[in-house]
């Protein structure tokens, strides 16, 4: 089986809002999948339902080869999860976070210091192991918020605007550890605002209205709509929208 | 296993909060050391207005056992009743106790001579005070005749059991214990679970495979050891500072603490669990913590509400816990004595209990 994640038909009602719209893709393992659309779009929903967060009104899928609907405590077991608000712990310390997520994934006892160790001197953070979360700035945050993500070494990861109000060289450094995990085998599920960031995926698709208008990689999502860049292939796409927020 | 780990996290974070531990410190020293002092219920210095209309002997010596008692001050002696409404219209009076003249020769003949007492009672609590301590002086003043000569009336004697200095402190303090538990047991799991949600930090816990009822006691365990360690240093300071001791068995008193912690923290776990914002948890968590507190008996007496009053106490843990409190402080009670409270206790711990792990939502 080569497909990380296979959706079929998927959709979320709020009411009488349907916010995601019957929906179905798949993503290959070890692609970096990017996940674009307007905000209200439908991207938030659709991830959280993968993540197992929220019940799909209808529809099915599997995730890291588990069930949506009947398995979701095993999907848990499989993947990642960065979400849009800043979701460490401010008052504990990077080491202390570290421990403590890894214990929830059943890391074993010294097998916690030993990657911890690993990973905060592969990210240059060793020396600030004991500063407590809140003191560091947010672009070291979102890495450290990341790398908490993948530290239980899960099949997929997904980032739910991982790089919201960071500045260009952390983002490009945020997305160098993207490609790390990837070249690992870990699949990336990642939505993003920023275009540039859209190139970076292996593909990506695009929400409009809860629905994808688009899925492709960008080079033929380029070629398909006569853009030069991912900017107008969003632009000519999201034009359609008829909600907003 | 992971217990542990989550625990530790929980002790970290209470720790390094900037108020809950200075809290935890100050509140039982406060509420043990300032509030028995503030809630005090006796009433002292009740100004009695005399007319005495008799003048004799014995008239005399009833006014002189009334003045005497540390209760009553005696305001004024007024020649009519018209006089002493005066006074207390002028607020110089709150009692008046009226004579009858023949008193003295009445009480010779062995007849029951009247005495009139009218208070005032635009304060209910002082005037019903007012009016029952002036019908006890004057009872025991009727036993004391009786005694000096025999036959002639019925002796009274009242005998207050189990607090018999009258003493308000011995009978609010078990139930300060039982406030302070409360509010720390319920308000701080309440607040600590809906702080996490404001913060989004549980979304990141509940998209891992953690299991429900392990997070759920990582978040109560630390604040059952917070309040066990608070009755344990309320108990202390009792005993320090107003020599009451327990009449009965501390294990008993121990046994009803913690399963009334636990229903505290379940009850707060409930509201944090419908709540979203610490607001919203705030008001529910006053709302419900108010009408527990007044319908348990804490401040006032159960027996004194209304009948449909006392039906709402049965389901109230509150209730049950000042009991004990109080029957074992003061009266001694064993768990014996105490078995119906201890499991309608117990009843209420699980339900509030299954209630809190079923209604936290992974998703």
């Amino acid at each position: 089986m080569n497909n990380a994640i296979k959706i079929n038909n998927l959709t979320k009602k709020f009411g009488n809002f349907t916010a995601v719209d019957n929906i179905s893709f798949d993503v290959q393992k070890g692609e970096i999948f990017g996940f674009l659309g307007a905000n209200g779009a439908g991207k938030t929903t659709a991830m959280r339902m993968l993540c197992g967060l929220s019940v799909p009104t209808s529809g099915s899928g599997v995730v890291a080869g588990f069930d949506m609907t009947t398995e979701s405590e095993k999907i848990k077991r499989n993947i990642g999860y960065m979400s849009q608000k800043f979701s460490l712990y401010e008052d504990l310390t990077v080491w202390e976070n570290f421990r403590y997520y890894a214990a929830i994934y059943g890391v074993r006892g010294r097998e916690i210091a030993t990657r911890t160790t690993g990973m905060l001197r592969e990210l240059n953070f060793y020396a600030d192991r004991d500063t407590l979360v809140k003191d560091l700035p947010l672009g070291w945050k979102q890495k450290l918020a990341f790398s908490t993500a993948v530290f239980h070494r899960p099949e997929i990861v997904f980032l739910d605007e991982p790089t919201g109000g960071v500045d260009p060289l952390t983002r490009r450094q945020f997305w160098e550890l993207i490609y790390k995990a990837a070249e690992s085998g870990v699949t990336i599920f990642v939505t993003t605002h920023y275009m540039d960031e859209a190139e970076y995926c292996d593909r990506v698709s695009i929400m409009v209205d809860g629905r994808i208008e688009a899925m492709d990689s960008p080079a033929n999502l380029k070629q398909h709509f006569g853009a030069d860049s991912m900017d107008g292939v969003f632009r000519q796409l999201a034009r359609k929208a008829q909600r907003t927020d | 296993m992971l217990l542990k780990y989550l625990l530790e996290k929980e002790f970290k974070q209470i720790r390094r909060n900037p108020f809950l531990p200075r809290l935890i410190a100050a509140y039982p020293i406060f509420a043990m050391m300032v509030f028995p002092w503030v809630v005090d219920l006796e009433v002292r210095d009740i100004n009695l207005c005399v007319i005495d209309n008799d003048r004799s002997a014995y008239s005399r010596r009833l006014v002189a056992q009334a003045s005497a008692s540390r209760y009553f001050h005696l305001s004024e002696l007024a020649a009519t009743y018209d006089e002493a409404m005066e006074s207390i219209q002028r607020n110089q009076s709150d009692v008046i106790l009226e004579i009858n003249p023949g008193f003295e020769r009445e009480l010779m003949r062995g007849d029951c001579p009247d005495v009139m007492i009218s208070a005032n009672s635009v304060n209910g609590t002082r005037g019903g005070f007012a009016g029952n301590y002036l019908s006890q002086i004057i009872a025991d003043f009727s036993a004391d005749i009786a005694r000096e000569s025999p036959g002639s009336l019925i002796e009274i004697t009242p005998q207050y059991r189990y607090n018999p200095h009258l003493d308000y402190k011995n009978y609010v303090i078990p139930a300060l214990m039982v406030i302070l538990l409360t509010i720390i047991c319920g308000f701080l799991p309440a607040l600590n679970i809906v702080g996490e949600k404001e913060k989004g930090t549980i979304e990141q816990i509940n998209v891992t495979p953690v299991k429900k009822y392990l997070f759920i006691l990582s978040k109560l365990i630390p604040y059952w050891i917070i309040g066990v360690f608070i009755l344990t240093v309320c108990i202390g300071l009792a005993a320090l500072t107003y020599g009451l001791i327990p009449a009965g068995n501390l294990l008993v008193i121990y046994l009803f603490a913690v399963l009334f912690v636990i229903t505290c923290s379940g009850l707060g776990l409930v509201v944090s669990n419908y709540s979203s914002t610490m607001q919203q948890a705030m008001f529910v968590m006053f709302f419900f913590t108010i009408v527990m507190l007044l319908m348990s008996g804490a401040l006032t007496p159960v027996k004194s509400m209304p009948q449909w009053a006392q039906t709402i106490t049965w389901f109230n843990p509150l209730r049950y816990f000042v009991e004990a409190m109080r029957a074992v402080y003061l009266k001694g009670s064993g768990f014996w004595d105490l078995r119906t409270q201890c499991f309608v206790l117990l009843g209420i711990a699980g339900f509030f209990s299954l209630w809190a792990v079923w209604s936290y939502k992974k998703k």
